[in-house]
């Protein structure tokens, strides 16, 4: 189909702002007589606050005034995990105590150095097998697990199935979740291939480039809270409830956030947004608090590690038979996230598994805030699976990518427990693409050719994400001027989702681009809700919604036009700038001529009736705010059907230096399979990213802690090894099967979360393929592991340990 | 490749230039809030995107303290402030160093550029900002100001990289979101057009 905007690229209007300095970011604004927090942290993993004394503290001078979890919550914490603004009950070192208030910062550090805290320090745990073991130290305070609905708890292993697990045994101890579907017995009888290990996979930082300062003040009894998030309006509400404001009392200012990765998407992941808020509402100062690179090391978040067994089947012809996967899942010290469960649902959908049983146990450890991070789960488990899926295919003389495409998702297949229908599939396409242009047959021949210690390895990576939210609202006005204004509240993480999913509201009504507007960046600008840039969705679900309200203004503009101009609704039609009708173009009005009637009509025209009755509470604000302003379309967007997946393939070419355990990406060719494209540029720019994402998973990012005092030691870039220029090839291959998908009005699926899955399976599936085919069955694959392999020692690091020195 | 721009330059020059490898502990005295000590002189002068500004500095005050909490130039972002990130990159002199890691008092008598003094006053972007944007090279835009400063200062001491030229000189600027590839192409465009 051809379309005026959708697949064409674009400058968003926030770029110019990007490459000027002009765009602010939090920690950017200022107000007058602002003053400055600064929080005191845990010097503990895992502790109780006893005593806090800051009178020395608040009697000097410039100190204004002080905030504590006590304010906070006056009836005591919330007995959950998650991160509160504030705590006594610390279970990561760093998390934050207290703030204090300054005139300036420097007062406000001196301040806190005058305080006296008295904290109860409490056993700690740094890896989950250890807090599993009986005996073992649990992370939280009532246990070391958390149930849904039921509370804190602990979960015990003897010290026999500890160790069993640990020498790469099936754990024997029930599992907290599980599911399981088709006859797994039957597929290992029927295969010819077997594979059964252990696995870890390390959690680690987001390390987003901002660390999430944020300013607050309080003004006519509104509370402005300029911060950092994934979303205007899907955080909204629930900031406004952390903060204790009326929602239509909060004002949310965030313009461009400098990267979330999926910690800042939702507001339990930005609680300390509310520190500035609250003590400003206290002291009646606005009030600047600067967040720290350790600081947000801690408050951060971090991707669950995975310890699990695996155990899987191929027939002789290569088809997976069947999967069993029992993972230990790394929670982390303020509760976790759903890796394992998304792990396994990623492998159900990636290989068409044909009976899998999925088990796993979330333990907590006094290790950073574990959450949604880029693929949760999928991401890493390919990682684990692309090297096995080669064994597979040498052990049964199978070709890589046939196996491959043999397995792969298409049109009608099914994925997870409850067999949901893809809303469309297109990988064996995605497959071929991916090796023509990398050129496959060419290249295989190179693979574990050497060149002195010096040796190729070729690797083929799958991913995948389920992306696609809907329950969002719409939300766009026709100003009597003509020009067209679309409300979007995704967020402006980066991707330009924000102003590309808008653009398919210009699509609907055929205007210039030039002749809209993207009302976004701070929430009394009347924001509809909308899917948080997040978990992939944005591109399906805000086209939606979008695509939704143009409808509804193209209805009412039609209407207009033929109870004006006569005739019926069904004899008009559109050209970007006037209604007409078909069979005389001369009869018709402007756009800005329809706009105006509109307004004099009001009713359902202006927002002022006949609204959609399911409109979210935030969109229903935002109409209510801006009814009578403009010819208003609105839409809320139903439920979907299915599944609509992210699909991605990566072939890579490596040079592995068997003396440094160095490596070289010698071509990187990486494909999306995400139905029509939006934006090609932002696209390039999500592939191109992802990939820098999945080098870092499979080679280089780490978490480390001190196992003696928990002292965290990766808080920095340094430590953490995120991947630099010079870690990352200096072209990276793009393309896109481009296809549509029938459950989105443009065709459109998202991409951002299996753009790195991919790359971090081919990687690992390369490293594999340059030693021979040895698997390592983690992730990341360090240089030491490989020296050590390749020097025929065992590895210095415990196989299953997370969070430790490994690297 | 020309020896001005290698990372190992780039270093050495920060190290010269009066390093102050913050932490967060003493983040906030590098803030200028502190009172004067000695006798080192507060009120100098400094020259910003051409101009020759007075300002107060305390004697353990970072270039990018000073340029963003007294001179209100918030577009040099800090990312760290401890020398890993890149994000709070300026030209002293034409050569690209973390503010957060120079001491004001150093660059007294030397030339100090921020992102904001490359836009011509008409408007007109820098053909590096213009090559960016036609590039779309930033994501999330928080290292985007660093990136910009590390590619100006690259091609004018080498207007014409190789991609890996490039590549080596832009070492020194982290991008989370990953936009290695579309900063390339946008210094790669900046070279054809500047």
């Amino acid at each position: 189909m051809a379309y005026m905007h959708i697949g064409k690229d674009f400058v968003p209007q926030d770029v110019p702002g990007k490459v000027t300095g002009r765009i602010k970011y939090s920690e950017d604004y200022a107000r007058d007589g602002m003053v400055y927090a600064r929080l005191l942290t845990s010097p503990v993993p895992h502790g109780r606050v006893v005593d806090i004394d800051a009178s020395e503290a608040l009697a000097m001078d410039g100190v204004i005034g002080i905030l504590t979890a006590d304010d906070v919550y006056p009836d005591g914490e919330p007995q959950s995990p998650g991160l509160k603004v504030l705590t006594n009950e610390p279970t990561l070192i760093g998390e934050p105590i207290l703030a204090i208030a300054a005139v300036d910062e420097k007062t406000a550090e001196d301040a806190m150095m005058k305080i006296s805290l008295t904290i109860e320090r409490l056993p700690f745990a740094l890896d989950p097998l250890d807090s599993l073991v009986e005996g073992g130290p649990d992370a939280y305070n009532g246990g070391n697990t958390f149930v849904f609905r039921q509370g804190f708890a602990s979960e015990k292993w003897s010290s026999d199935q500890v160790a069993a697990f640990r020498s790469g045994s099936e754990p024997t101890a029930e599992a907290q979740q599980s599911w399981e579907y088709g006859d797994l017995a039957a597929g290992f009888a029927a295969s010819d291939f077997v594979y059964e290990t252990n696995f870890s996979t390390a959690g680690y930082p987001h390390m987003s480039m901002e660390p999430r300062s944020a300013m607050s003040y309080w003004e006519n009894g509104k509370c402005y809270l300029h911060g950092t998030s994934q979303s205007l309006t899907a955080v909204a509400e629930g900031l406004a409830g952390i903060v204790g404001v009326p929602l239509e009392d909060f004002v949310f200012v965030n313009e461009a956030t400098g990267g979330g990765f999926g910690q800042r998407a939702r507001a339990g992941s930005i609680p300390i947004l509310a520190v500035p808020a609250k003590l400003s509402q206290k002291i009646n100062r606005p009030v600047m608090m600067r967040v720290t690179r350790e600081e947000e090391f801690t408050i951060g978040g971090a991707r669950q590690g995975l310890q699990g067994w695996i155990k899987v089947g191929f027939k002789a012809d290569g088809a997976m038979a069947a999967m069993d996967m029992y993972c230990v899942s790394d929670n982390g010290g303020k509760g976790g996230g759903g890796d394992a469960n998304s792990a396994a649902g990623g492998v159900s959908a990636l290989y068409q598994t044909e009976a899998m049983r999925f088990r796993n146990t979330s333990i907590g450890t006094n290790t950073g805030h574990r959450g949604a991070q880029r693929g949760p789960g999928e991401n890493q488990i390919m990682a684990v699976l692309a090297p096995i899926m080669d064994k597979a295919a040498e052990d049964l003389g199978l070709d890589r990518l046939e196996i491959r495409k043999l397995n792969a998702a298409q049109n009608g297949d099914v994925s997870g427990p409850r067999s949901q229908p893809f809303t469309s599939a297109y990988m064996p396409e995605a497959l071929e693409m991916g090796a023509a242009q990398f050129d496959w047959e060419t290249k295989r021949s190179r693979s574990r050719q050497t060149d002195g210690s010096k040796v190729r390895g070729l690797g083929i990576g799958q991913g995948y994400h389920n992306a696609g939210r809907s329950g969002m609202d719409g939300l766009i006005r026709m100003l009597p001027n003509g020009r067209l204004q679309i409300h979007n509240g995704v967020g402006n993480l980066g991707t330009y989702s924000y102003a590309s999913t808008s653009r398919a509201a210009a699509e609907v009504l055929k205007m210039d681009w030039a002749n809209c507007d993207v009302i976004t960046g701070r929430t009394d600008r009347h924001l509809p809700i909308s899917s948080p840039q997040d978990g992939s969705n944005s591109i399906f679900t805000n086209t939606r919604t979008c695509y939704g309200a143009a409808q509804d203004m193209l209805g009412k503009m039609k209407e207009i036009a033929a109870a004006d101009l006569g005739g019926d609704v069904a004899d008009y039609d559109i050209d970007g700038s006037r209604v007409f009708q078909m069979a005389d173009t001369s009869v018709g009005m402007t756009y800005a001529e329809v706009a105006t009637r509109g307004l004099e009509l009001g009713g359902k025209y202006t927002g002022e009736a006949e609204l959609p009755e399911e409109l979210n509470v935030v969109t229903a604000l935002a109409v209510e705010r801006l009814a009578g302003s403009a010819l208003m379309g609105v839409y809320h967007d139903p439920r979907h059907n299915n599944n609509p997946p992210g699909f991605t393939v990566t072939f890579m070419e490596i040079e592995l230096d068997k003396e440094t355990g160095k490596f070289d990406i010698l071509d990187l060719v990486t494909i999306a399979e995400c139905g029509t494209v939006v934006h090609p540029q932002g696209l390039a720019n999500q592939l191109r990213g992802g990939a820098v994402w999945g080098i870092g998973l499979s080679a280089y990012e780490r978490h480390l802690y001190d196992p003696q005092n928990g002292l965290p030691a990766s808080s920095g870039y340094w430590q953490s090894k995120i991947p630099t220029y010079l870690d990352t090839p200096e072209n990276i291959g793009t393309g896109w099967v481009d296809l549509p998908d029938p459950e989105n009005p443009v065709g459109a699926r998202g991409i951002g979360e299996p753009s790195m899955g991919a790359v971090s399976a081919a990687l690992n599936a390369a490293i594999s393929d340059a030693l021979d085919g040895h698997l390592f069955n983690a992730a990341p694959v360090t240089a030491d592991m490989i020296i050590n392999h390749v020097a025929g020692i065992s590895e210095n690091s415990v196989p299953l340990a997370q969070n430790n020195f490994r690297g | 490749m020309n020896p001005k721009t290698t990372r190992r330059r780039f270093i050495k020059g920060v190290i010269a230039s009066g390093a102050a490898a913050t932490t967060s502990t003493i983040w906030f005295a590098a803030n200028g809030q502190d009172k004067p000590a000695g006798a080192v002189e507060r009120m100098i002068r400094i020259n910003v995107n051409g101009q020759v500004r007075t300002v107060d500095v305390a004697p353990q005050e970072t270039l990018a303290s000073t340029l963003r909490y007294k001179l209100g130039l918030t577009g040099t972002k800090l990312g760290c402030n401890r020398g890993e990130c890149g994000a709070c990159t300026v030209l002293v002199d034409d050569v690209p160093s973390y503010a957060c890691s120079v001491l004001t008092h150093s660059v007294k008598n030397q030339v100090v550029e921020t992102v904001e003094g490359l836009e011509s006053a008409n408007g007109t972007l820098h053909p590096v900002q213009q090559a960016f944007v036609e590039e779309l090279s930033p994501q999330c835009g928080y290292c985007t100001p660093g990136q910009v400063m590390s590619a100006v200062g690259l091609l004018r001491s080498n207007p014409n990289p190789t991609r890996e030229e490039a590549r080596q000189g832009m070492a020194g600027n982290i991008c989370r979101c990953g936009s290695y590839d579309s900063y390339l192409n946008g210094v790669m465009r900046a070279a054809d057009i500047g």
